[in-house]
């Protein structure tokens, strides 16, 4: 059979100079001189210390805060450069990488070397298990996102999940005295919202968008009222859970810096990251997975070619809410008693590092790490005395949200069906 | 239906073709009735049970997931899996099994490409493999010609030959009767949701096309010589981007003048659509000038080209030309709705617009249970319909229509094309954009023959078909390259005019 002759129309893509890639070198290189400039000028000639301990003793890197705010700063400048002049493609994420993580090291390199003296040291230890535990409400609640927009059904009612799970959790915790059903009850907390977005989203085709923040309400008026007339009213009754401890790893835990960071951790770190990488596998490797998404993207072929589209989706929806209620727990089974609305927003950052990590299990960790990072990184400056406002530090995570979904980390593309309500015929 | 044979369902658009392949499928449930396989009744309560039976189905509208790979599409539903209960795809036995397929019946495809890249020859081919590695008997194809080419077309119909000897039966759904006739062994002509008649491919186009309509109709488009006067549009050096930034139209110059139809014929994705958009004020002109009767209407407002006295059918009735969820009623008046008799001030005047409607509805013989109706339940013929009565009611200069036959059935193409005559003969200038080649022939006095964003001839309608073909290939009279020769033009193409 000869190929089919269709003559291919209109070869010349005329894309000009600036390309994607070329703006993002630029800007890279842009704040990569002005971190030499700026962080060189106002870093001290005093040691930056990184240890690799959660004290100012042990093993540590050392650098002079104004050679090392300078270096980093060319460095960043350099990868800016090779963007702008041109890599290959699969070198793109390398190079950028590169470049952001040195004008971070840059900004270390000031901010460490002009602490005062005692406290010009960064602890990595305490950095990096900061950054996952702030981080590990999103990983859960990401990971809820992934579960239910693959497979077609936006969540926006991942706040609620969270706050759902941390209050049966705190709840039948306390009145039990077990972790472990308060895990559970946890987990049935976040379903029970996910079922009611289930029913409404899937079956009643009421729009996705609207009834996530609806249950987001709902679960901070239900949780708020009952958080007053029971949990306040007798705390050492119902708002006593115990905690799990920290359990450490034989072997990995003596791995330095990760060791004593990671693998000395609680159970929802663990479950956390497990949990990524099944669901990573789950959803790109088996059965299960490859019809997840074909009904999120298209689910009128899934339908013909016999996936029951319906039953797949509240069964993804549901299991969704089980996830984001541990990640609930996290909370209150692990280091906080409960208090009204403690998840306070965690939720939509966790839609946010959702859409930043491109609705995918990896991503979503990578972008929730981030996230994390900025939030431990404003707690340091703050506790070493530094001159910017933490609450602008705070902000800069959001701004790169905005940045990353306007395009530089390549065009995001959600699900095709997801928010569609799917109806046969 | 006999094993091996080519069953044709011959139909006009909505007489109910496509629903009883549903039901046949499994995705509808029969009100009365039954199916028999082989003697024994059927029950089918989903697509699951059809394949099990033996059935597969291609879609008019492919049923394949953009994003996925071929394998991926080809899998999916019957997947091939290991591990246990996790359930992991053999990925490596998806793609041996496309291969085998595609190796038997000479349907080659790479099962790694993502389908969103692939051309839509080669996604239906897709489609015809997905049936097969679910080892069906009988085939159904849903209008399978309706978005190919003529070249793929042809290769469509050699696969379908193919199959046939390897002992499938195919149900071949359509209205084009050229391809009845090239392929069928047998035809079963369906009118209103009732078999009206069994033919043989022998029979002739126009007992076929009678059969289907209920009447005999005509084929051609009759008309009286052209009187062509000053010219009305007037395009030069046009140069239009597509969505994706790409150069489609390089440098455009054309006139259409007043009482005359200009053809614009080529293979979809040369640059037409763009021209048009860019015409209508719905695309940046990067380059180059409109001129309507004498104005420049370039980077007008597509409102102010309309009501300068263009008249505008879409290529794409359900995307640009309709609110399908709008009354038939409100569709007519969606140009003028703000203009007296219809709107006043803040307010629509709902009498004027029922009363227009019904007069509207009369004559252009729009089939609908009422002017209230939601358009979107119409059949594609009667939607058309109804963009070429709201167009045509006003006063035009310019008429434009791309597609104007699109998935439209016999009865309905009479019409529409002697409307186009009509308004031809009162003196609009019209421009027919059309991918049916015989429909730019049986309507155009003058065809322009557009290939890669440029007009590369304009010629006579009585150009042989073949010289038009090789245009439409890029091939001009002065160029003789061998390399690009074209295929021939398929035989589906020449009952549309």
């Amino acid at each position: 059979m000869s190929t089919i002759a269709v003559p291919d129309v209109a070869v010349t893509v005329d894309v000009g100079f600036w390309t994607r890639n070329r703006k993002a070198g630029a800007v890279l290189l842009a704040l990569g001189v002005l971190a030499a400039v700026l962080f060189g000028a106002l870093a001290t000639g005093q040691q930056a210390r990184f240890t690799l301990s959660e004290t100012e003793g042990g093993a540590a890197l050392e650098i002079t805060g104004t050679f090392g705010a300078i270096l980093f700063g060319l460095v960043a400048a350099a990868a800016g450069g090779a963007l702008l002049a041109g890599v290959p493609k699969r070198w793109f994420t390398l190079v950028l990488g590169v470049g952001l993580v040195a004008f971070v090291l840059s900004f270390l390199c000031w901010q460490v070397s002009a602490a005062p003296e005692g406290r010009n040291f960064m602890p990595l230890v305490n950095i990096v298990r900061g950054t996952f535990i702030l981080a590990l409400p999103l990983i859960f609640g990401a990971l809820s996102g992934v579960l239910c927009e693959r497979t077609g059904v936006v969540n926006v009612a991942i706040e609620g999940q969270l706050l759902m799970g941390a209050f049966s959790g705190a709840l039948f915790g306390s009145i039990y005295q077990n972790v472990w059903v308060g895990l559970l009850a946890a987990a049935v907390g976040g379903a029970l919202i996910s079922l009611l977005l289930a029913v409404f989203a899937i079956r009643y085709l009421v729009d996705q968008v609207i009834m996530g923040t609806v249950l987001n309400l709902f679960a901070v008026g239900v949780t708020g009222f009952l958080y007053e007339r029971l949990m306040q009213i007798n705390a050492e009754k119902y708002n006593t859970a115990p905690r799990f401890g920290n359990w450490e790893i034989p072997l990995l835990k003596d791995i330095p810096l990760i060791g004593p960071a990671l693998f000395r951790g609680n159970i929802f770190l663990y479950l956390g990251l497990l949990l990524v990488l099944v669901i990573h596998l789950a959803l790109f490797r088996t059965r299960w997975g490859l019809r997840t998404r074909s009904v999120g993207e298209h689910p009128t072929a899934a339908d013909t070619l016999g996936v029951r589209v319906l039953r797949l989706r509240y069964r993804n929806v549901i299991m969704a809410g089980l996830v984001a209620g541990v990640g609930g727990a996290s909370y209150t089974l692990a280091f906080y008693s409960f208090t009204k609305n403690m998840i306070g927003g965690k939720g939509f950052i966790a839609l946010a590092a959702l859409i930043f990590g491109r609705w995918s299990p990896t991503g979503a960790l990578l972008a929730a790490l981030f996230f994390g990072f900025a939030d431990q990184l404003a707690t340091y400056l703050g506790a070493i005395g530094s001159s910017i406002p933490s609450q602008f530090l705070a902000m800069l995570p959001y701004l790169a949200t905005i940045l990353a979904v306007a395009g530089l980390v390549g065009r995001v593309r959600a699900p095709a069906a997801d928010g569609k309500p799917y109806i046969k015929g | 239906m006999e094993p091996g044979e080519i069953h044709a369902l011959l139909g006009e658009n909505g007489a109910g073709k496509s629903t009883l392949m549903n039901v046949l499928y499994g995705l509808y449930q029969p009100d009365e009735g039954e199916i028999l396989v082989d003697g024994k009744p059927l029950k089918l309560k989903g697509p699951s049970d059809a394949i099990a039976a033996g059935i597969g189905m291609v879609h008019q509208h492919f049923m394949l997931v953009p994003v996925f790979t071929v394998a991926e599409n080809v899998m999916l539903g019957a997947e091939q899996v290991k591990g246990g209960i996790a359930g992991f795809l053999d990925r490596r036995r998806a793609r041996r099994e496309v291969a085998e397929v595609s190796e038997r019946y000479n349907l080659r495809v790479d099962p790694d490409a993502v389908i969103e890249d692939l051309p839509v020859g080669i996604q239906q081919r897709v489609e015809i493999v997905k049936a097969l590695t679910r080892d069906v008997d009988l085939l159904i194809l849903d209008e399978p010609t309706a978005v190919l080419t003529p070249q793929e077309t042809e290769e469509l119909l050699t696969v379908m030959r193919s199959l046939k000897a390897g002992g499938k039966s195919i149900v071949f759904i359509t209205h084009k009767l050229g391809e009845v006739k090239a392929i069928a062994d047998r035809i079963t002509v369906i009118r209103r949701g009732k078999t009206v008649g069994t033919a043989s491919p022998t029979a002739s186009r126009d007992e076929l096309a009678a059969l289907m309509v209920g009447r005999s109709v005509r084929l051609t488009v009759e008309k009286q010589p052209a009187n062509p006067g000053r010219p009305i549009l007037e395009v030069a050096g046009l140069v239009v981007d597509d969505d994706r930034q790409i150069r489609a139209v390089d440098g455009v110059d054309l006139t259409v003048h007043a009482g005359e139809v200009l053809g614009v014929a080529g293979v979809q994705g040369n640059g037409q659509t763009e021209l048009i958009e860019a015409i209508m004020g719905l695309r940046p002109v990067l380059a180059g000038t409109v001129t309507l009767d004498g104005e420049a209407v370039h980077g007008w407002p597509t409102k102010k080209v309309l009501r300068a006295g263009v008249g505008y059918v879409p290529e794409d009735r359900s995307v640009d030309g309709l609110v399908k969820e709008f009354s038939v009623a409100e569709n007519l008046v969606l140009d003028i709705y703000d203009r007296p008799p219809f709107g006043k001030g803040l307010s629509l005047k709902p009498d004027a617009i029922a009363k227009s409607a019904k007069e509207r509805i009369e004559q252009f013989d729009v089939r609908t249970p009422s002017a209230d109706a939601a358009v979107g339940t119409l059949s594609g013929g009667n939607q058309q319909k109804v963009i070429v009565a709201r167009e045509l009611s006003r006063p035009l200069k310019l008429f434009i229509a791309a597609q104007p036959t699109r998935g439209v059935d016999v009865g309905s193409i009479e019409f529409i094309h002697s409307r186009v005559i009509r308004e031809r003969d009162i003196g609009t200038a019209v421009m027919v954009v059309s991918s049916e080649l015989d429909e730019v022939i049986g309507l155009a006095d003058r065809i322009a023959v557009m290939y890669r964003g440029r007009i590369i001839g304009i010629v006579g309608p009585d150009t042989p078909r073949e010289e038009i073909g090789l245009l439409m290939a890029g091939i001009t009279p002065e160029t003789t390259d061998a390399a690009a020769a074209p295929a021939p033009e398929g035989p589906g193409n020449e009952d549309e005019a």
